[in-house]
């Protein structure tokens, strides 16, 4: 085995480490994802060790290629780079301060047919994953109302959740909880 | 006894960490295990160091005892005497010199050998003896090739703890979990002792609630690399991965029916999160509940005649169980601010699950025929419970110092484990099946 790969063990390092307490109050954008698989047809990925395995699990890598080009929805001077809607504590109301966003976002896709939105639901940390997964679901289907109202077809948006997945861990504060609660928009083919 | 515990606790955590790196240098290993508590009783039992050598091999034959030794002190259930001052290291049951076992007080002693055969194979061999009756309680002959000698080794641990204890064993068995690392989320499974980890699949986005099939061949997970969550059932052996859900919304919480032919999944392509069953092959789609309510995190009893769920139907979320060919869900939980995440007991006998009391969550272990209700874990952020192949351990995700780290708790309550990554984040646990 690669020596190169030996993890030095510290056992207890965890129990004694420093609690990784800060909590940012910008929310993490959600990146564009591409997606290569790996499966057995192509080349495949070498184990870190080179050793054949005990069980033989086979990997698979998927890696995202971030890249897009100049669009009005990336341009940071235009309202359509806004991408964050908030929401306050267990409730899926859309607040009156995020209307100027989404009919920024409805024009586009009135003008934009062939446009698709991905609404992305978000909750604080507390809970089961799963179950946070369907409580996200509540509030991008609150925005999609929103989006339907002035007039966006149902076929240009899809409602999804990422739970507590990518939202800030470890929140100490309301603050933290509070930004973590929300919808981003994303674009299909981002 | 707490503060007994407490005590021994930087004993336990510094024999264990002297004893993992005498073992295992050489592996990448990941996971770190912490042990407290243990059986009022335990059995003492010596493990020889393994004679016999590998020709051409890093590893050495000494590796199978120290593995059998962790395991059985790893249950709670043995005291795994040292036998670093013994001079004998008999290899055979006739080599064994009776007195000086007996002297250590030792019951049962284990004592075996690695040989090298031709074509690149290895022979493993090992008894089991009763010192006080100085007769065999155990022997086997495996013939191994060489990447296999770790498994043999929590073989030879189940057999003994099986014969031991008069319940099966779990060692040769593996655990699969989530490691986010630098922005990145894998999939691993590694063996039931933490140790051997492999990638199943990494991405740059999150991946969460991974499942094994029945027979241990292929793990179902969520993946939101494709900016939301899809269910993919990817097998160990060859990598290839099936799209099983893919639907609009989400998809997610897939859990394999007991003898690996569907799925129940969740899904909102109508609206809310309702429970679906699906073939295992993606064919097949079926609504099972229909609720206005979010309706998740099925898993089916062992008799797959039930599938138990959780859902916010009656306000907060509780758990609720429903026909798995459809029908009226009936309420099944009352008590605490809220439970989730239901998981049975291989028997049927015992639902565990996730208890939230006034924010604090929680494992609880509720026994379906009298009701009655343990809690198994202290901490505040504790999720996805699952039972080991035996029934007898609960491994669970847990939160240390802000970071994910993954626990186990024997379903009694008395021994707890904790297994850690140094520099990861671990969570979402799923305890596999037995290997055969």
């Amino acid at each position: 085995m690669n020596k190169g790969m030996f993890n030095k063990k510290l056992i207890g390092s965890l129990m004694l480490a420093v609690l990784l307490s800060a909590c940012k109050s910008t929310p993490m954008v959600d990146k564009p994802a591409g997606v290569e698989d790996k499966s057995p047809s192509s080349s495949s990925v070498a184990q870190a060790d080179g050793s054949a395995d005990t069980s033989g699990v086979k990997e698979v890598v998927i890696d995202s290629n971030a890249n897009n080009s100049n669009n009005p929805l990336n341009d940071p001077n235009n309202i359509l780079s806004k991408r964050n809607i908030y929401f306050d504590f267990d409730s899926d109301a859309v607040k009156a301060e995020f209307r100027p966003l989404i009919e920024a976002h409805a024009k586009y896709l009135v003008a934009n047919n062939n446009a698709k939105l991905i609404l992305q639901g978000n909750t604080d940390e507390r809970g089961t994953r799963e179950y946070n997964l369907s409580l996200g679901q509540r509030r991008s289907v609150a925005v999609k109302k929103s989006f339907n109202l002035l007039g966006v077809q149902d076929k240009q948006i899809e409602t999804v959740s990422f739970g507590e997945e990518k939202v800030t861990p470890n929140c100490a504060d309301e603050n933290c909880h509070q930004a973590n609660r929300r919808v981003d928009i994303a674009y299909a083919n981002e | 006894m707490n503060k007994l515990l407490n005590k021994l606790r930087p004993v336990l955590l510094f024999i264990i960490s002297l004893f993992m790196s005498l073992a295992i240098s050489p592996a990448n290993a990941a996971l770190e295990i912490e042990i407290s508590g243990g059986s009022a009783q335990q059995i003492p039992i010596a493990v020889v160091p393994f004679g016999g050598s590998i020709v051409g091999q890093s590893s050495s034959a000494a590796q199978v005892g120290n593995i059998i030794g962790a395991d059985l002190r790893r249950s709670g259930l043995f005291r795994v005497l040292e036998t670093g001052g013994v001079v004998n290291r008999p290899t055979d049951i006739n080599q064994v010199k009776y007195a000086e076992w007996a002297a250590l007080q030792a019951q049962a002693l284990v004592v075996g050998r690695v040989e090298s055969l031709a074509g690149n194979r290895l022979k493993v061999s090992f008894k089991l003896v009763d010192v006080l009756k100085q007769t065999q309680l155990a022997g086997m002959e495996y013939n191994i090739a060489p990447n296999q000698l770790r498994m043999t080794a929590h073989k030879i641990a189940d057999v003994i703890y099986q014969k031991l204890t008069g319940e099966a064993g779990i060692f040769a068995s593996r655990i699969a979990y989530i490691n986010k690392s630098k922005g990145r989320y894998t999939l691993q499974v590694a063996d039931a002792d933490g140790e051997n980890p492999q990638t199943v699949v990494s991405s740059n986005e999150p991946i969460i609630s991974p499942a094994w099939s029945p027979d241990g061949s292929k793990i179902a997970y969520v993946s939101f690399e494709k900016k939301k969550p899809i269910i993919f059932v990817q097998s160990l052996m060859t990598g290839q991965r099936l799209t099983l859900a893919n639907f609009k919304g989400n998809n997610s919480a897939p859990a394999w029916s007991p003898d690996g032919t569907k799925l129940a999944i969740v899904l909102t392509h109508a609206a809310n999160s309702q429970v679906y069953i699906i073939n295992a092959n993606g064919t097949g789609l079926k609504q099972l509940t229909k609720s206005s309510a979010i309706d998740t995190e099925p898993t089916w009893s062992p008799d797959a005649k039930w599938i138990y769920f959780s859902s916010d139907r009656g306000g907060r979320p509780q758990i609720y169980k429903v026909s798995s060919i459809g029908g009226e869900a009936q309420r099944v939980t009352f008590e605490g601010t809220g439970n989730l995440s239901p998981r049975f007991s291989p028997d049927g006998k015992l639902l565990a699950m996730i208890r939230n009391d006034g924010g604090k969550y929680r494992v609880a272990l509720q026994d379906l025929s009298s009701g009655q209700v343990q809690l198994l874990s202290d901490g505040g952020q504790d999720e996805s419970p699952s039972f080991a192949p035996n029934g007898r351990v609960l491994l669970y995700a847990t939160r240390v110092g802000g970071r994910g780290a993954l626990a186990a708790v024997s379903s009694d309550g008395r021994v707890k484990q904790r297994l850690s990554e140094s520099g990861g984040d671990v969570r979402e646990p799923a305890w596999g099946p037995l290997l055969n």
